[in-house]
C-alpha cells in the first residue's frame, strides 16, 4: 500500500513548524556562546526550549486529527538547498500522523528528562554545557523526523550521532567516556555509510530523495535496486539503532549521564533506525529479501540483548541490553511488513516511556547510591526510595509485558504478528520474552528486594521532587500508554501503509499466542526468583560461571569479533601502508632529491669564474651551431 | 677578389678570437673585440658590393654605432677596475666567481 499524499495545505500555524527545530537549536546555540554568562539560568530555558517544541506538537497533532484519515500529512518546503541539473533538493519539512508521534515523543519524554536532570546534574560544573547538548539533541533529532526527504533526514542522522557523541563522552576527564563516545561515533559512521549509499541510490534512481517521489517510484524499481536500497538502509538501521552486527558500541555508551542514557540511547535516537525503515517501507515491500533481513536483524539482536541483560551486574548494563532487546522486537516488527508497522512503532512509544522511566529511576538510585552502579552493592532499596519502587516497578511490569501495562499490548502484538509472518521467528520472539522476565526480575530482586550490601559511606535517600516528578509522569505513562494506543494506533498509523486488525480495542483479545506468551513471561519471572531471590546475593561477581554467563558478561565477545574483523585487518593494512610511505615512497623522494645535488655538486663545476672559460665556451657553442648549420645544409 | 675580403675577414676574426681566449690584459681582451666586431664588419661590405645590394651596408654602420656604445662603456668598467686593483689583468682575481 502506498503512502498517501493528498496533503493538507499549507495554512494556520503549519508555515511555523520550523520554529519546533528553531527553538533547542538556537537555546543550544546561546548556551554555548554566551558560556558562563547563562550558568545561573542556562538549564532553565535550555527545559523550556523542548517544552516549547511539544506544545507546537501537540497544536499540530490536534489539528491532524481534525482531518480525514487519508488527507493528514502535511508537506512544507523552506528553501531550495540543491539545484543541480534536474536534481532540487529542498529543505522541507513532512508533518503525517508518523512523525507527529515521533515528534510528540521526543519533545514529550524530552522535556520531562530535561526536568529530571535540572535535579540530576545540579553539582556537575558543567551543567549548562550538558543543557546545550540535550537541546543540540533534540533540535537534530527532530530535524530526522520531520525531515521530507532523505538527504535533509541525513542532517538530523548525523547531527543526533554528533550530539550523541558529545553527550557520552561529556565526562571527559574519564579515559573509558572519552573512548566510549568515540566508539559510538566511529561505530556509527559505518551505519552513516549505509544512508548516504541508500540516499546516492536513490537519487540515480528517482532523481529524487523526497519521500512523495521515492514512494511514487519505488513500485516500478527492479527487485535488485530495491534489494540493495534495502540493506543499506537495514546497515544504517542497525548502526543508529545499535542492531547486531553494529551493537556494540550501546553498552560502553552507559558512560554517559543517566538522562543521557534515557533520552538518547533508550527512548529516542536509538529508535531511529525503526523510524527509517518503516518510512521506506515501500522500498522494502519491494525487497522481500531485504525485508526478510529486517526481521532476522530483530530477531537475532532481541536474543543478543537479552542474554547480555542477564549476566551483566551493571544496572545500566542491564538496562541497555534490554535496550538493545526491546529495539529488536522493533525491528522484527517492521521487518514483518506493512501488518508490523503500527505494533513496531507502538512498541517504540511504549518503549520510550517505560524504558525511559526505569533509566531515570536506575539515575535516582545511583543518586541515593554515591554514583555506584554495581547491583551487587544495592538491595533492600523499596523502603527507603518508595517512589523510585514504585515507579520502577510499573516500568518493570510494562517491559516484561504484564497485563494491561504498556509492554503487554505492544509486545505481544509484534510476537503474535510474527507468529503470523513466520512461525520460527514467533517461537524466538517468545523466548526472548521470557528471557526479559527473567533479567527484569533479577534487576529488580538484586536492586529493590534482597538484604542490603550497601557500602559503608553509602546513606541511600530519596531524589527530590524535581526528579521524582519526572518519574511519576513517566510512570502514568508506562501504566496507562499501552490501553490507551491500543484501539487508535493501527488506524492512525493507517496512511503511512499500515495494516492492522480492526478490532483492537483497549481490552486485549484473548488469543492462544498471548496466553503462551503469557505463561512464559510468569515462567521467567519465576525462574528468576528461584535463582536469585531464595539465597542472598553474593557482595562479589561469582568467578566460576557457566560458559553461557561468560558470553553474557564479555557482550557476546562483540568487541572481539570487531577487534578480529575490523580492527586488526584495519591496523594491519594501514602498518601496510605506512611501511610503503617509510620504505618505498620516503627514499624515492629524497633519492630525487639526492641525485640533483649530486649532479648539482658535479656541473657547478664548469662556472670558475675566468672570462676565458666562459669566451672558450661561447666560442665553442658557435663553432657547433656552425657546423650544425652547414651540416643541415649539405644533407 | 671578394674571396681576398672573405679571406682577410676570416684571418682578423681568427685573430680576434685567439687573442681574446689567451691574452690577460683586458684592454688587449677588449681590442680583440673590436677586431672580431670590424672583421664582420668587412664582410659585410665585401658581401653588399658583390651583390649590389645596401644591406650589408646598412648592418655595417648598425654594428659600428653599438660598437662605439659599447667601447664607452667597457673602457669606463676597465679604467674603474683598474683604478680599484692597480691592475687590469683578468686572471688576477676571478672577478666573476660569486
Amino acid at each position: 500500500m502506498l503512502e498517501v499524499y493528498t496533503s493538507i495545505a499549507n495554512t494556520g500555524l503549519f508555515p511555523y513548524a520550523w520554529l519546533m527545530v528553531v527553538i533547542p537549536a538556537a537555546v543550544a546555540g546561546l548556551l554555548l556562546i554566551c558560556g558562563k554568562v547563562t550558568n545561573s539560568f542556562g538549564h532553565f530555558i535550555a527545559t523550556l526550549a523542548p517544552i516549547a517544541s511539544f506544545t507546537f506538537a501537540v497544536i499540530y497533532f490536534v489539528e491532524l486529527l481534525g482531518y480525514p484519515e487519508m488527507e493528514r500529512a502535511v508537506n512544507l518546503d523552506f528553501y531550495t538547498w540543491i539545484a543541480a541539473g534536474s536534481w532540487q533538493i529542498d529543505i522541507g519539512m513532512l508533518i503525517d500522523p508518523l512523525s507527529i508521534l515521533f515528534v510528540l515523543l521526543i519533545t514529550g519524554v524530552g522535556s520531562i528528562i530535561h526536568i529530571y536532570s535540572i535535579g540530576y546534574m545540579a553539582h556537575d560544573p558543567n551543567r549548562r554545557r550538558f543543557f546545550a547538548y540535550l537541546n543540540l539533541f533534540i533540535a537534530a533529532m527532530l530535524i530526522l523526523v520531520l525531515a521530507n526527504n532523505y538527504l535533509v533526514l541525513f542532517i538530523g542522522w548525523e547531527g543526533v550521532g554528533l550530539a550523541s557523541y558529545l553527550l557520552i563522552s561529556f565526562w571527559q576527564e574519564r579515559p573509558s567516556a572519552a573512548a566510549a563516545g568515540k566508539k559510538a561515533f566511529v561505530m556509527n559512521r559505518v551505519g552513516d555509510l549505509g544512508l548516504l549509499m541508500a540516499a546516492f541510490t536513490m537519487l540515480a534512481m528517482f532523481s529524487s530523495t523526497s519521500f512523495a517521489d521515492v514512494h511514487a517510484g519505488a513500485p516500478s524499481l527492479s527487485v535488485g535496486w530495491a534489494t540493495f536500497i534495502g540493506f543499506m538502509l537495514l546497515l544504517a538501521a542497525c548502526g543508529k539503532s545499535a542492531q547486531v552486527p553494529l551493537q556494540a558500541w550501546l553498552l560502553d555508551a552507559m558512560e554517559g549521564p543517566t538522562p543521557v542514557s534515557a533520552l538518547i540511547h533508550a527512548a529516542t535516537m536509538v529508535t531511529a533506525g525503526v523510524y527509517l525503515v518503516v518510512r521506506a517501507g515501500v522500498i522494502f515491500e519491494q525487497a522481500p529479501a531485504a525485508q526478510l533481513a529486517v526481521a532476522i536483524v530483530g530477531t537475532v539482536t532481541l536474543l543478543v540483548g537479552a542474554w547480555i541483560g542477564c549476566s551483566k551486574d551493571d544496572i545500566k548494563k542491564v538496562l541497555a541490553g534490554s535496550t538493545m532487546s526491546q529495539i529488536g522486537y522493533m525491528m522484527l516488527a517492521a521487518g514483518i511488513g506493512p501488518a508490523g508497522y503500527a505494533f513496531a512503532i507502538f512498541h517504540l512509544l511504549t518503549h520510550g516511556f517505560f524504558k525511559a522511566n526505569m533509566f531515570l529511576g536506575a539515575g535516582s538510585v545511583m543518586h541515593g547510591m554515591n554514583d555506584d552502579v554495581n547491583m551487587r552493592h544495592y538491595g533492600a532499596l523499596r523502603k527507603l526510595m518508595p517512589i523510585t519502587f514504585i515507579t520502577f516497578g510499573i516500568g518493570y511490569l510494562a517491559i516484561i509485558g504484564f497485563p494491561f501495562f504498556a509492554g503487554f499490548y505492544s509486545k505481544d502484538h509484534i510476537i503474535e504478528a510474527a507468529f503470523h509472518a513466520q512461525p520460527a521467528l514467533g517461537v524466538l520472539a517468545l523466548i526472548g520474552a521470557g528471557v526479559t522476565a527473567f533479567y527484569m526480575t533479577r534487576l529488580m530482586i538484586m536492586t529493590f528486594t534482597s538484604s542490603s550490601r550497601w557500602r559503608k559511606e553509602v546513606h541511600p535517600h530519596e531524589s527530590p521532587a524535581v526528579m521524582w516528578i519526572p518519574l511519576v509522569l513517566l510512570a502514568i505513562g508506562s501504566l496507562i500508554g499501552g490501553m490507551v494506543l491500543n484501539g487508535w494506533i493501527g488506524s492512525w498509523l493507517s496512511s503511512i501503509g499500515a495494516e492492522t486488525p480492526e478490532h483492537m480495542t483497549w481490552l486485549p483479545e484473548i488469543t492462544v499466542i498471548g496466553g503462551i506468551t503469557f505463561a512464559v513471561v510468569v515462567l521467567g519471572a519465576v525462574l528468576a526468583w528461584l535463582v536469585f531471590g531464595r539465597k542472598p546475593v553474593p557482595d562479589e561477581a561469582p568467578e566460576k560461571v557457566s560458559i553461557f554467563t561468560t558470553i553474557g558478561r564479555n557482550d557476546l565477545f562483540g568487541d572481539a569479533v570487531n577487534d578480529y574483523l575490523v580492527v586488526k585487518p584495519a591496523s594491519l593494512l594501514s602498518r601496510g601502508v605506512a611501511l610503503t610511505d617509510e620504505k618505498g615512497i620516503d627514499p624515492a623522494t629524497e633519492g630525487t632529491g639526492w641525485l640533483v645535488q649530486a649532479i648539482g655538486d658535479k656541473v657547478r663545476l664548469i662556472q670558475n669564474g675566468y672570462v676565458r672559460t666562459y669566451g672558450l665556451t661561447l666560442a665553442i657553442g658557435v663553432v657547433l651551431i656552425g657546423l650544425a648549420l652547414v651540416l643541415s645544409r649539405l644533407v | 677578389m671578394t674571396s681576398m675580403y672573405a679571406i682577410l675577414a676570416v684571418i682578423l676574426f681568427t685573430i680576434g678570437l685567439i687573442g681574446f681566449l689567451i691574452r690577460r690584459n683586458a684592454l688587449v681582451i677588449f681590442m680583440c673585440v673590436e677586431l672580431m666586431l670590424n672583421a664582420a664588419n668587412l664582410l659585410f661590405v665585401a658581401f653588399s658590393s658583390h651583390y649590389g645590394i645596401l644591406d650589408g651596408q646598412m648592418a655595417a654602420f648598425f654594428v659600428m654605432v653599438v660598437a662605439a656604445a659599447e667601447v664607452v662603456i667597457g673602457l669606463s668598467i676597465i679604467v674603474m677596475i683598474s683604478r680599484a686593483r692597480r691592475s687590469t689583468s683578468v686572471d688576477d682575481e676571478i672577478l666573476l666567481k660569486g
